[in-house]
């Protein structure tokens, strides 16, 4: 009996391949106007922590120096809390219901039959949520500039580094909160319990240099306790403390790690 | 040559063999079909094709590669319509077709493939706006978007209205005719029969057979059916010498309109018209038909109808 050897047809690009966008590229802008399409999303990410802020400094005394703030205003303290804010509603409000949804409605596995990895998929999404807490931090520094003169951070080098962490931060939990949960609807159970305690942590309600001592060296230990730390430091002009930076760091890669390792892909 | 050869392939679910030992090949432009009951295994077999699972045993090739081990070579070989699956629910149809295609090595265009497919009106659609019908003809628009050598579609057109199915059947005839196989799992016997070549029945994880539409019929107890109206009540000797005539599966009594039914083979009928003379019967509204493949099917299968 003759063998038969079955080669596999050669799938050679086609010349104008070199010149066609790249699928990691593609991913990405179609992603983007996806993004775009969600004005709920755009309004809590983009908007909301500017008009917190422009509310917070309607009230007279937020607008005075306090001697315990060390010379410091409450509405100056309330621009790196509003840009928290800003991460936290994109890492874990926003951004889990879409991961999970992806995956709920086998859009994941349909692309798992293309040439393309879904992961460019998660990778889009993290990058554009991401994105779009820097965008809202830009925002809300200039908001808080222009409508009440607060002044720009004093040592900008460490506050970059604070935010970049801190939005590491905020994304890595919202990953684990994907990888954790089975369906969007859990996702968004979890992300909003998740929501309130990171917002408390963050000091939106209570600024976390004016809590108790006590309290505030508990919330200093959670990722957002401490990026707030840093932040306010680097805002007042002084390097953040290491072990502030460490602690956001830490966590985030924990939060990534298990993420990573615990995320199903249907 | 085949394209597609699944060899004694297994995949076992806590305990229960929701793929038992499946072999089949697809040979190049045919369409192949798996038919068989909700939950035979039809759809995890297509996924072991897709390289979506890993089979616990058994081999699988596509054009000779392994679906999971050489991934990238044979999702750019192989179109995939998942059953269950959705796109981004604000993607429009024509930002899914540009994204789909920019995968792909080697593209075919896609403003003619969504012409071909009734898509050109709904180009700045969103997907979660698409009817059945439209999502589906999508799906099968992103399945051929790679310019594949197989599609396998999977139960494409459950849930689609009569119409809209008669429609996706004569797309799925097109595609063949363009040169592509087709490995097409469905649960419509009419389906199968209209477009499939050869048809593997799925039961319970295993291939209870394996053959062309009118094989399988063939293959079937009691393929030939015949029906008449007695001109008078027949006795019960009667009935005993009608049953026991060459080749006769079942004898079934008379319904409401005095209707008997034999199911036997193509040996059945001389002698059954000989014993109605002997009888002194007449057979009124006599019929001798194939079974269909729906009966076939619910033969091999063993269930009732």
């Amino acid at each position: 009996m003759q063998t038969e050897t079955t080669t596999a047809p050669a799938t050679t690009p086609g010349p104008g391949a070199a010149r066609r966008r790249g699928p990691a590229t593609a991913v990405l802008i179609a992603e983007t106007r996806l993004f775009l399409r969600e004005p709920g999303s755009l309004f809590w990410v983009f908007v909301f922590p500017s008009l917190l802020l422009v509310i917070l400094g309607f009230v007279p005394a937020f607008r005075e120096t306090q001697d315990d703030l060390g010379g410091r205003r409450v509405i100056d303290l309330y621009v790196p809390i509003s840009i928290l804010l800003a991460m936290i509603t994109a890492g874990i409000q926003a951004m889990p219901p879409v991961l999970t949804a992806y995956r709920e409605r086998g859009i994941l596995r349909r692309m798992s039959t293309t040439p393309v990895r879904p992961s460019a998929l998660l990778g889009a999404q993290i990058l554009l949520h991401g994105a779009a807490c820097l965008g809202s931090a830009l925002l809300v520094t200039a908001v808080g500039r222009t409508a009440y003169g607060v002044a720009l951070p004093g040592q900008l080098p460490g506050y970059l580094l604070a935010l970049l962490l801190a939005v590491a931060a905020a994304l890595s939990l919202g990953a684990m909160i994907c990888a954790v949960t089975p369906t969007a609807k859990a996702a968004t159970a979890v992300g909003s319990g998740a929501y309130l305690v990171m917002m408390f942590t963050a000091g939106v309600w209570l600024p976390v240099q004016v809590m108790p001592d006590i309290l505030r060296r508990i919330v200093e230990i959670t990722p957002f306790g401490a990026a707030s730390q840093a932040l306010e430091q680097a805002a007042s002009g002084s390097w953040p403390g290491w072990i502030h930076l460490g602690i956001v760091a830490l966590w985030t890669a924990g939060m990534g790690v298990a993420a990573s390792r615990m995320f199903r892909w249907q | 040559m085949a394209i597609i050869e699944v060899n004694e392939v297994r995949k076992t679910y806590a305990g229960r063999h929701v793929v038992d030992g499946v072999s089949f090949s697809v040979e190049e432009g045919e369409i192949f079909g798996i038919l068989g009951p909700n939950g035979a295994g039809k759809t995890t077999t297509v996924e072991c094709v897709e390289g979506l699972r890993i089979p616990d045993a058994g081999t699988v090739k596509v054009a000779g590669l392994d679906p999971v081990a050489d991934h990238d070579r044979v999702t750019r070989l192989l179109g995939a319509q998942l059953q269950e699956s959705e796109l981004q629910a604000k993607l429009t149809v024509r930002e899914a077709l540009e994204l789909y295609a920019s995968f792909y090595p080697a593209p075919v265009d896609w403003r003619p493939l969504a012409a071909r497919l009734g898509l050109d009106e709904k180009l700045t659609t969103r997907f979660a706006k698409l009817s059945g019908g439209q999502k589906q003809r999508l799906f099968i628009a992103l399945a051929l978007i790679g310019d594949p050598k197989v599609v396998v579609l999977d139960e494409l057109t459950t849930g689609l209205d009569p119409r809209a199915r008669r429609d996706t059947w004569k797309l799925i005839e097109e595609i063949r005719d363009g040169g592509v196989t087709v490995l097409l799992v469905t649960h419509f016997m009419e389906e199968a029969q209209r477009l499939c070549d050869r048809i593997a029945v799925i039961d319970r994880g295993k291939v209870v057979a394996l053959d062309t539409p009118a094989g399988l019929i063939r293959q079937a107890t009691g393929s030939t059916v015949i029906s008449f109206v007695p001109s008078r009540a027949l006795t019960g000797p009667d009935l005993t010498r009608l049953t026991a005539l060459p080749g006769v599966a079942s004898v079934t009594p008379p319904d409401r309109e005095g209707t008997l039914t034999v199911h036997g083979t193509d040996e059945t009928v001389t002698p059954f018209v000989a014993l109605l003379a002997e009888l002194g019967v007449t057979a009124r509204q006599l019929r001798i038909t194939e079974t269909s493949l729906d009966e076939a099917f619910l033969d091999l299968t063993g269930q009732d109808a």
